[in-house]
């Protein structure tokens, strides 16, 4: 599913050039639940931005699904995003002014799906998250646990095959992460590929595959 | 992504930011609103001109001694001598062309009235019964000159409405005398009020026959002769044939000037039409200032909406799709800008011509097109860097918020 070669990543800062990631090699199986832990600095979120096409590796060929997507253009990798890709984020990423609806929905308008369908996906996963009686309400007006309920329902609003999540937790309290957690636990068992950087170790625990990163490398590898 | 959603999702970012909003759209409207006002002031002033003309008479040629040289100096003026005057056999002479309907001489100078210990100066002008059709004037009571020999000098006058008032308070003047200057009149009308027009107030005159006003004022000249040419068609007929036969009569001197009443209300529909462009103008500046504003608060708009443009583009929204979210946003501010800006000018016309009942303001549709189009263009056209800016932001960087 995911296949990482030898992909490298290294930012210049001033006249010195920082390398992020150093020669990745990777292979992540469809249906994988794997977490990634380390110190921060350790390049986990460099690792997750790539494997999200947010940005692009120095060198090194990431394959999708068997496909060069390295090799893509702007456009064509904004593409592969909304159909394969969905994120969750520590800090939710809801925009404000638009209800809990209207914010699970936006991947769809930007897919271009026509208005009825949408109106049906949408009120399908309210009631699947347990958000059908808060649709109409703006973030400011949810609680933690509820924006983080938004925020899945809207990476799964177009049924990607990676979910991939930066910190789900991190901003909520111990019960409520808990319960997040098990949302994400539950898309994994329908076959999506979940990706978890956590600093958590009893969080990484719970993946079946838990790699550990130091200094932009993979130090690590348990499987359980 | 469809072109309704693209408007949507714009439309839901600006009422999320309503004082923005407002601020942006007041600023075009304001602009707008400027330029249709401005336009129709400068257009009303123009109508109001043309039909001041027009309501001087209908085909109407002009002719005043002396002639404007643009060659430096003529050969009389060399020899001390002055034009030479218009006669009123001069005058007479003009009937006989075939273009030319009617004629009226004036004849104008300024005399005291009196009327028992009341007095006042006015000006007398020395005029034929053909006067009131052709300067386009109505009588109030009593009659106008009388028809037949301009050379007869009969001891009669008509008073404009304001004089008589003066003289005779409420009472009607028609059959009393007055004293002009060293004369005595008879008063045989008195003109129905009609205002100024062209700076000449005809309430405030008194008319007299032509031959009268030469004997009071000691003269033979006339000061103008107004032709009514027979329709339209033979105004530039008239007035050649007038220019041939004064030169004629004057021994091919050309010390007469004729003019059409058309070609001095061209010149003066050109100044005033130019005027209204450069007032249009100047108020078009404002639109540039606001489409500025607009760049401005869209470039401020970007970096607060930085996260959002981030989540857009983890979401799978290519750069070309944010831009188009950004620009839309600036369609629908330009486009609500100079719909309400048309409403504020259209308002403040109405204003203004109540204000003015005399003066015909209305807005030119070239105005009102080109206010909404160059609000379009200027909004739209400065917003193209905010949108590509947005457009070009790294999706990390901008979802940390950095």
């Amino acid at each position: 599913m995911i296949e990482f070669i030898n992909i490298r990543r290294s930012f210049s800062i001033g006249d010195q050039r920082v390398t992020a990631l150093h020669d990745i090699n990777l292979n992540i199986a469809a249906g994988d639940y794997v977490s990634i832990m380390g110190p921060s600095g350790s390049g986990k979120s460099t690792l997750l931005n790539l494997i999200g096409l947010l940005d692009r590796p120095t060198s090194g060929t990431y394959k999708l699904d068997s496909g060069d997507v390295t090799a893509l253009n702007d456009a064509q990798q904004a593409r592969v995003r909304s159909e394969k890709i969905g994120f969750v984020f520590q800090s939710f990423h809801l925009v404000p002014r638009l209800t809990a609806a209207m914010n699970i929905e936006l991947p769809l308008i930007l897919a271009g799906i026509p208005a009825a369908e949408r109106k049906l996906r949408v009120a399908q996963l309210l009631a699947n998250y347990g958000l059908t009686d808060r649709a109409s309400h703006r973030p400011d007006q949810l609680s933690g646990g509820q924006r983080q309920r938004v925020a899945i329902a809207r990476a799964t609003s177009m049924h990607p095959a990676v979910l991939l999540a930066d910190e789900p937790t991190g901003n909520l309290d111990q019960t409520t992460g808990r319960e997040v957690i098990k949302l994400l636990e539950q898309l994994s068992l329908q076959n999506v590929t979940l990706i978890l950087v956590t600093h958590d170790p009893a969080l990484a625990g719970r993946a079946s595959r838990q790699l550990r990163m130091v200094d932009g490398q993979i130090i690590s590898q348990t499987m359980s | 992504m469809k072109y309704i959603d693209v408007v949507q999702f714009a439309a839901t970012s600006l009422l999320g930011s309503r004082a923005r909003t407002g601020l942006m759209i007041l600023a075009m409207s304001i602009g707008v609103a400027a330029v249709v006002v401005l336009t129709a002031l400068g257009e009303g002033a123009r109508i109001y001109v043309v039909n001041q003309f027009s309501s001087l008479g209908t085909n109407l040629v002009l002719v005043f001694p002396g002639r404007t040289e643009t060659a430096g100096v003529n050969p009389g003026m060399l020899l001390g001598q002055i034009p030479r005057e218009i006669s009123l056999d001069d005058a007479q002479a003009l009937l006989k062309s075939r273009a030319i309907a009617r004629i009226t001489p004036m004849t104008i100078g300024s005399s005291q009235i009196s009327k028992e210990a009341k007095n006042r100066d006015v000006v007398v002008l020395g005029s034929t019964a053909n006067l009131l059709e052709v300067r386009h004037m109505s009588l109030e009571q009593g009659q106008f000159l009388p028809e037949g020999d301009m050379h007869s000098n009969l001891p009669v006058c008509v008073l404009g409405s304001k004089i008589n008032h003066e003289l005779f308070g409420r009472k009607s003047a028609v059959g009393a005398w007055v004293r002009l200057g060293d004369r005595r009149f008879r008063v045989i009308g008195i003109l129905a009020t009609q205002g100024e027009s062209m700076g000449f107030n005809t309430d405030e005159i008194v008319i007299v026959p032509v031959a009268s006003a030469h004997m009071l004022f000691n003269t033979s000249g006339l000061f103008r002769i107004l032709i009514e040419a027979k329709n339209r068609e033979a105004i530039e007929p008239a007035r050649k044939d007038a220019e041939s036969i004064l030169f004629a009569r004057h021994n091919g001197e050309k010390d007469v000037t004729v003019v059409t009443q058309d070609a001095v209300l061209a010149t003066f529909d050109r100044i005033l039409r130019a005027l209204t462009l450069a007032v249009g103008g100047i108020a078009a500046i404002s639109l540039a200032v606001a489409g500025i504003l607009i760049m401005n608060v869209m470039l401020i708009a970007v970096s607060q909406r930085v996260q959002e443009i981030g989540l857009l583009k983890a979401l799978g929204a290519p750069a070309v799709k944010i831009r188009s979210l950004f620009f839309a946003e600036a369609v629908i501010l330009s486009a609500i800008g100079s719909f309400a800006g048309l409403l504020l000018g259209e308002a403040g016309v109405l204003v203004i011509a109540k204000i003015y009942p005399a003066l015909p303001v209305t807005a030119p549709w070239w105005a009102v097109l080109a206010a909404i189009g160059t609000s379009l263009v200027t909004g739209i056209s400065f917003s193209v860097w905010p949108a590509r800016r947005a457009a070009q932001l790294d999706p990390v960087t901008a979802l940390a918020g950095r």
